[in-house]
C-alpha cells in the first residue's frame, strides 16, 4: 500500500471494527475475534506507517477543505508514529484483557463497550496522525465523545456524575481555550494552522504578551493533559470499568493530550519562540506543582485506582514539564515518558483489574498479603510501579534523565530537585502496596476467598505481566527510540543560552 | 453543477420571471386552497406551491451566480424606475433559498401534526394562512422596494398571528401569546413604516437601489439619521434582536408545533436578512454615524442576548421554551456577526444564519414529533425516549451536538468562522464571550440529551413511539444536512461568501 492509502486505511480500519462489532453484538465470541483480528491488523498497518517514519518519509494524506484554508490533512512524523505504535500495540494486550475483565465480572452491554472503545481508536489514530491543528481537534473530540459512554458504562448515579464531569471538563476547556486559541492562531499565522517544523509563528513576531496568553490557552485548553487545576476529570474518570481506565485513561485519551502539547510545542510555536515566551516559566512551575500536589494527593488515596488516577496526573505533568523546558533533551525526555509511563501504567491499573475481578477489592488496606494469592499480578505491579519510580534498568528511568539533564541545560536547577522529590513520593505511595501484599506485617489477617472462583482469569493475569516485560524491553531500546525521535527535535536548540545566568 | 444543469433544462419563462414567481406562486394558491374539496388535497397543493417556490430559488440562485453583474432586476409590468422592482442578488438569493427550502421540508411534514393538532375543518384554511406566511416571507427576501417589503412584511405578519392563535385547541395559553406577538409586531411594522416615512420624505423614492445611491449625500440629515433608527428597531422587533424579543419564546412554546418548526427556521431569519440590507446595501458603514451604532449598540445587544438567553434556556423546564431562548441567543450570534461590520463577520453572520436554520428546524421537528403520540413538552417527559424512539431522538441529538458547535457539525464551522471574524477585527474578548455562551449551550442541551438516553421513562404507560415516516424523513435529511455542512461547508460558505460581497460591495474584501 502507498503510505496515504496507509493513513486512511489507520483511521478507517477501527471504524469497520466498530460496524463489524455491531453486526456481531449477538455472538460474545465473533465479536471479541473482529476486535483481536482488527488490534492486530490496525497495529500491523501502524508498524508499517512507523517503518517508513523511520526510514526517514513523512506519509501524508490530504483528503479536502471543510472550509478554505481549514484542510483535513494527515502527516506523519516520529512523535506521532511513537503515539501511534504505543496505543495501538497496547491495544491489543488491552483488548485479551478486556475480553478477561468484561467476561469475569459479568459486566452488561458489552457491544456497545466493544464498539466505543474502537471508536476510540479511531479518534487517537487521529490525533496521532493530524497534519493540522484544525484536524486534531476534530479527532481529540472524537475521542472525548466517544469515551464517554465508557466511562458512563456502568449507568448508576455514581457513574454518571464521573461522565458528566468527565464531559463537561474536557469539553468546556476544549471549546473554551483550545479552540479560542486555534482561532487565534489562525489569524496570526494568515489562515493557516499547519504543523511545520520549527514552528507555523516562528516568524509572525508576536510580542510576549500575545504569546503568552496564546500558550496558556492551549496549554490549559489540552484538558486531556490533566495539568492543575484541569486534573479533576481524571480521578472522576475511574468510574469506567478498568480497561478503559488502563487503556484510554493511562495510555490513549491522556496521552493525546501531552501528545498534542508537545505537538503543539514543536511545530506551532517551535523552540524559539517558546524559549522568548514568558509564560512558559509559568507552565514550569504550575507543572512541577502539579507532579509534587497530585503525588501527595495519590498518598491520601486509599482507593487503587483514584491512587493511580492521581499518580497518572503527576506523571503527565512531566510531559508538559519537558515541552516547556523547549530544549531538546527536555522535549526529548516529555517524548519517551509518552512511551515509558504508558506501559508502566497500563500494567499497574490491569493489576487493579485483575485483584478487582478476583475478589471485588477496590482498597489498598484490604490487599495486606493478598500476593500471597496472586504472586504475578503483584509482581507485575511491583515492577511496573519500580519503573514508575525510575529506577534502571526500568523504562521509566530515561525520561527523567533526559529531563534533569534538559532542565540543567535551561539553567532551571530546582526542577531536578522536584523530578526527585517526585521520585521518592512515587516510592511512597506506589512500592507499599505490593511489598504488603507479597510479604504482610506478621499477625495480619490473611486475605478473604476470592470472589470469583479460580481467582482472576488467565487473561487479566498475563496482559500485565507482557506489559511488565515491555518496561525492561525499552529500558535497552531507548538508543533506537531516540534515533527514531531525533529528525523531529533535530531543529531544537541543545543548549540554549536564553536564561543561563 | 447541479445548479447550472437546473439552469440549462430550465424553460425560458421561468428563467426570465423567477425572481417574482417565489412569492407569487404560493400567494396565488393561498386563497385556493380554502376552495379546496379534501383537506389532503390542500396539503399536497401547499407541498407544490412550496416546492415551486424552491425550484425557483434555485433557479434565481443559478442565475445569480453565473450571471456576469450577478443581480437579477426584474420591473413588476416593466414599470421601469417608478414600478416596484424585485431585486436578487447572491444575499437574498441565499436567504430565499434558506426559506423555501425550510418550507418545503415544513410544508412535507406538516400533515401529521396537522391531524393532531388542528380541528378537521380548520386544515385547509391553516394550510392557506401558512402559505400566505411563506409568500410574505419570500416577498420580503425577494423585493427590492422599502415600502413593499412593508407589504409582505405584515402579509407574512398576519398571517403569523393567526398561525400562532390556532395553537389554542391543544393549550389556550396560545392566545395571548398570539396577542402580544400582534401588538409587538404591529409595532415594530409601524416602526419600520415610520422610518421609510422619513427616508421618502429626505430622497423621494422608495427602490432600494436608488435609496442607497442618494443617501450618501444626506448622512448628515436629520431625518434619515431619525428614520434610520425607526427601520433598525422596527426589524429589530421582528428579528428578536434582544431587548426586543419579549414575543417569541410564547409564540413558539404554544404555538402549534408546525407552526413553531416553520418559524424558528424562516421568520427571524428574513428578518435578518432585512437588517443586513438596510445596514449595508442602503445605508453603508463608512456613512459616520453607523459604525459606532455597529460598535455601541448591536454588539453589545447581541452578546446580552447570547449571554442572558443561553442562561434563560439553561432554567427552563419546557423545551420548547428553552429551545425559543436558545433561538434568541442564536440572534445574538449572527447580529454580532453582522456588527462587525467587516466582510468576514457578515459571512460568519450569514453562515450561522443558514446553519441556525438547519439546526433549529431539525430540533422542533423532532420535538414535534414527539408531541403528535405523547402530549408533554417538559424535560421531565422526555425522560427515557432515547430507547422507546431511537430514530427521532438520535436526529434530535445531532442538531443539539450541532446547536453547540460540536465539531463535524455545521454549528461548528459557523462559530469557527465567527471566532475568526472576531479576532481578525481585534474583539478577542468577544470570542470569550462565545465561547462562553457555547458552554452555556453544552449545559441546556446536555441536561435534555441526558434525560432522554439515560435517564428512566416517569410514566412508562404513556403512549411512547417513534414518529411517523412522513416525519421522520425531513427530520433526517435536516440533521444528515447539519453533519454534511460540518464536514464540507464549502457550500454555504461560499453561498455567505457571496452574500456578503453583495452587501457589502466587492472592494470589501480587498
Amino acid at each position: 500500500m502507498t503510505p496515504d492509502m496507509l493513513i486512511a486505511a489507520a483511521l478507517i480500519l477501527p471504524l469497520v471494527i466498530a460496524a463489524g462489532i455491531a453486526a456481531a453484538g449477538k455472538v460474545p465470541n465473533l465479536r471479541e475475534g473482529i476486535t483481536l483480528v482488527g488490534a492486530v491488523g490496525l497495529f500491523a498497518i501502524v508498524v508499517q506507517l512507523t517503518l517508513l517514519v523511520a526510514s526517514g518519509q513523512r506519509p501524508e494524506l490530504y483528503i479536502g477543505e471543510a472550509i478554505p484554508g481549514l484542510a483535513f490533512a494527515f502527516k506523519l512524523e516520529p512523535l506521532g508514529a511513537l503515539f501511534a505504535f504505543v496505543a495501538s500495540g497496547l491495544w491489543i494486550v488491552n483488548s485479551f484483557y478486556s475480553i478477561g475483565y468484561m467476561r469475569g465480572n459479568r459486566e452488561r452491554n458489552q457491544t456497545r463497550f466493544y464498539i466505543c472503545f474502537a471508536i476510540a481508536l479511531c479518534g487517537a489514530m487521529g490525533v496521532a496522525m493530524a497534519g493540522n491543528l484544525f484536524t486534531l481537534f476534530i479527532f481529540y473530540e472524537v475521542l472525548t465523545l466517544s469515551t464517554y459512554p465508557l466511562v458512563a458504562h456502568k449507568g448508576d448515579a455514581a457513574a454518571q456524575r464521573g461522565a458528566r464531569i468527565y464531559l463537561l471538563t474536557l469539553l468546556g476547556t476544549s471549546i473554551g481555550f483550545l479552540l479560542t486559541a486555534i482561532m487565534w492562531t489562525w489569524v496570526l499565522a494568515g489562515q493557516n494552522l499547519d504543523f511545520v517544523e520549527g514552528g507555523l509563528l516562528a516568524n509572525a513576531n508576536l510580542s510576549p504578551i500575545v504569546a503568552s496568553s496564546l500558550l496558556l490557552l492551549f496549554v490549559f485548553g489540552v484538558g486531556k493533559a490533566a495539568l492543575m487545576p484541569f486534573h479533576f476529570w481524571l480521578p472522576n474518570a475511574m468510574v469506567a470499568p478498568t480497561p478503559v481506565s488502563a487503556l484510554l485513561h493511562a495510555v490513549a485519551v491522556v496521552k493525546a493530550g501531552v501528545f498534542a502539547v508537545m505537538k503543539i510545542a514543536l511545530y506551532i510555536f517551535g523552540d524559539e519562540l517558546l524559549q522568548a515566551t514568558p509564560s512558559r516559566e509559568f507552565i514550569m512551575v504550575v507543572a512541577c506543582i502539579t507532579i509534587v500536589l497530585a503525588s501527595l494527593i495519590a498518598m491520601t488515596k486509599d482507593n487503587l485506582k483514584a491512587r493511580l488516577a492521581y499518580s497518572t496526573i503527576a506523571q503527565l505533568a512531566y510531559v508538559t514539564l519537558g515541552a516547556m523546558l523547549a530544549d531538546r533533551a527536555g522535549m526529548l525526555g516529555g517524548s519517551l515518558q509518552i512511551a515509558a509511563h504508558a506501559v508502566a501504567k497500563i500494567t499497574l491499573f490491569m493489576c487493579a483489574g485483575a485483584i478487582y475481578v478476583a475478589t471485588g477489592l477496590t482498597n489498598i488496606s484490604d490487599m495486606k498479603g493478598l500476593g500471597r494469592k496472586m504472586p504475578l499480578v503483584f509482581i507485575a505491579f511491583f515492577v511496573a510501579a519500580l519503573s514508575i519510580v525510575g529506577i534502571p534498568p526500568l523504562a521509566g528511568d530515561w525520561p527523567k534523565y533526559e529531563l534533569m539533564q534538559g532542565a540543567i541545560d535551561g539553567g532551571y536547577d530546582w526542577v531536578p530537585a522536584v523530578l526527585i522529590i517526585s521520585s521518592i513520593l512515587n516510592i511512597a505511595y506506589l512500592l507499599p502496596i505490593p511489598i504488603l501484599a507479597l510479604m504482610p506485617p506478621p499477625g495480619s489477617k490473611p486475605p478473604k476467598e476470592f470472589k470469583r472462583p479460580g481467582g482472576a482469569p488467565w487473561l487479566t493475569v498475563a496482559a500485565p505481566l507482557f506489559t511488565a516485560a515491555l518496561c525492561f524491553v525499552l529500558f535497552f531500546t531507548v538508543d533506537t527510540l531516540g534515533d527514531f525521535l531525533a529528525p523531529a527535535l533535530a531543529t531544537v536548540d541543545i543548549d540554549p543560552e536564553v536564561n543561563i545566568p | 453543477m447541479i445548479l447550472e444543469s437546473l439552469l440549462v433544462s430550465a424553460p425560458e419563462w421561468a428563467i426570465r420571471h423567477a425572481s417574482v414567481l417565489i412569492p407569487v406562486v404560493p400567494l396565488i394558491m393561498a386563497p385556493m386552497l380554502t376552495l379546496s374539496p379534501s383537506r389532503r388535497l390542500a396539503w399536497i397543493l401547499s407541498i407544490a406551491a412550496t416546492a415551486a417556490s424552491f425550484y425557483f430559488s434555485l433557479l434565481a440562485l443559478a442565475i445569480v451566480q453565473t450571471e456576469p453583474g450577478g443581480v437579477i432586476e426584474y420591473w413588476i409590468g416593466n414599470w421601469t424606475a417608478i414600478g416596484i422592482e424585485f431585486r436578487i442578488d447572491a444575499l437574498n438569493a441565499m436567504v430565499l433559498l434558506i426559506v423555501s427550502g425550510m418550507g418545503f421540508l415544513a410544508a412535507v411534514f406538516a400533515w401529521p401534526t396537522l391531524v393532531a393538532e388542528i380541528a378537521k375543518e380548520k386544515i385547509a384554511l391553516f394550510l392557506s394562512a401558512f402559505l400566505l406566511c411563506f409568500a410574505g416571507l419570500c416577498g420580503v427576501a425577494a423585493t427590492g422596494d422599502a415600502f413593499n417589503l412593508f407589504v409582505f412584511l405584515e402579509i407574512s405578519s398576519l398571517a403569523t398571528y393567526l398561525l400562532v392563535a390556532m395553537g389554542a385547541s391543544r393549550d389556550r395559553r396560545a392566545l395571548p401569546a398570539a396577542f402580544d406577538y400582534l401588538i409587538m409586531g404591529t409595532l415594530g411594522a409601524s416602526f419600520y413604516i415610520i422610518g421609510v416615512g422619513f427616508l421618502y420624505a429626505a430622497t423621494g423614492t422608495l427602490n432600494m437601489a436608488e435609496l442607497a445611491a442618494q443617501l450618501p449625500a444626506l448622512s448628515g440629515n436629520r431625518a434619515v439619521q431619525v428614520g434610520f433608527a425607526f427601520i433598525i428597531v422596527g426589524l429589530g422587533i421582528k428579528a428578536a434582536m434582544w431587548p426586543l424579543h419579549q414575543w417569541l419564546p410564547n409564540a413558539y412554546a404554544f404555538s402549534p408545533s408546525f407552526v413553531t418548526m416553520f418559524l424558528a427556521a424562516t421568520a427571524t431569519k428574513v428578518a435578518l436578512y432585512a437588517l443586513i440590507r438596510w445596514l449595508f446595501t442602503i445605508f453603508q458603514p463608512d456613512i459616520g454615524f453607523e459604525q459606532a451604532i455597529f460598535t455601541w449598540v448591536l454588539a453589545p445587544l447581541a452578546i446580552a442576548a447570547m449571554v442572558i438567553c443561553s442562561f434563560q434556556a439553561v432554567f427552563q423546564t419546557d423545551v420548547r421554551r428553552m429551545l425559543a431562548y436558545s433561538s434568541v441567543a442564536q440572534v445574538g450570534y449572527i447580529i454580532l456577526g453582522i456588527s462587525i461590520g467587516t466582510a468576514a463577520g457578515v459571512s460568519a453572520g450569514l453562515l450561522h444564519l443558514f446553519n441556525h436554520a438547519l439546526m433549529k428546524g431539525a430540533l422542533f421537528m423532532a420535538v414535534a414529533g414527539i408531541c403528535l403520540n405523547y402530549k408533554g413538552t417538559t424535560i421531565r417527559d422526555f425522560a427515557g425516549l432515547g430507547r422507546s424512539a431511537p430514530f427521532t431522538m438520535s436526529a434530535l441529538a445531532i442538531a443539539g451536538l450541532s446547536l453547540i458547535g460540536v465539531p463535524l457539525t455545521a454549528g461548528f464551522m459557523s462559530k469557527l468562522q465567527l471566532g475568526y471574524a472576531l479576532f481578525d477585527h481585534g474583539w478577542w474578548w468577544a470570542v470569550l464571550l462565545v465561547v462562553f455562551s457555547s458552554f452555556l449551550a453544552v449545559f441546556y442541551v446536555g441536561r435534555l440529551l441526558q434525560t432522554i438516553f439515560f435517564e428512566a421513562p416517569v410514566n412508562p404507560r404513556k403512549n411512547r413511539k417513534e414518529a411517523p415516516l412522513l416525519l421522520l424523513v425531513p427530520l433526517w435529511v435536516l440533521a444528515l444536512a447539519n453533519i454534511f455542512f460540518g464536514i464540507d461547508a464549502s457550500f454555504p460558505v461560499g453561498l455567505a461568501n457571496d452574500g456578503a460581497v453583495a452587501a457589502l460591495g466587492m472592494e470589501a474584501f480587498q
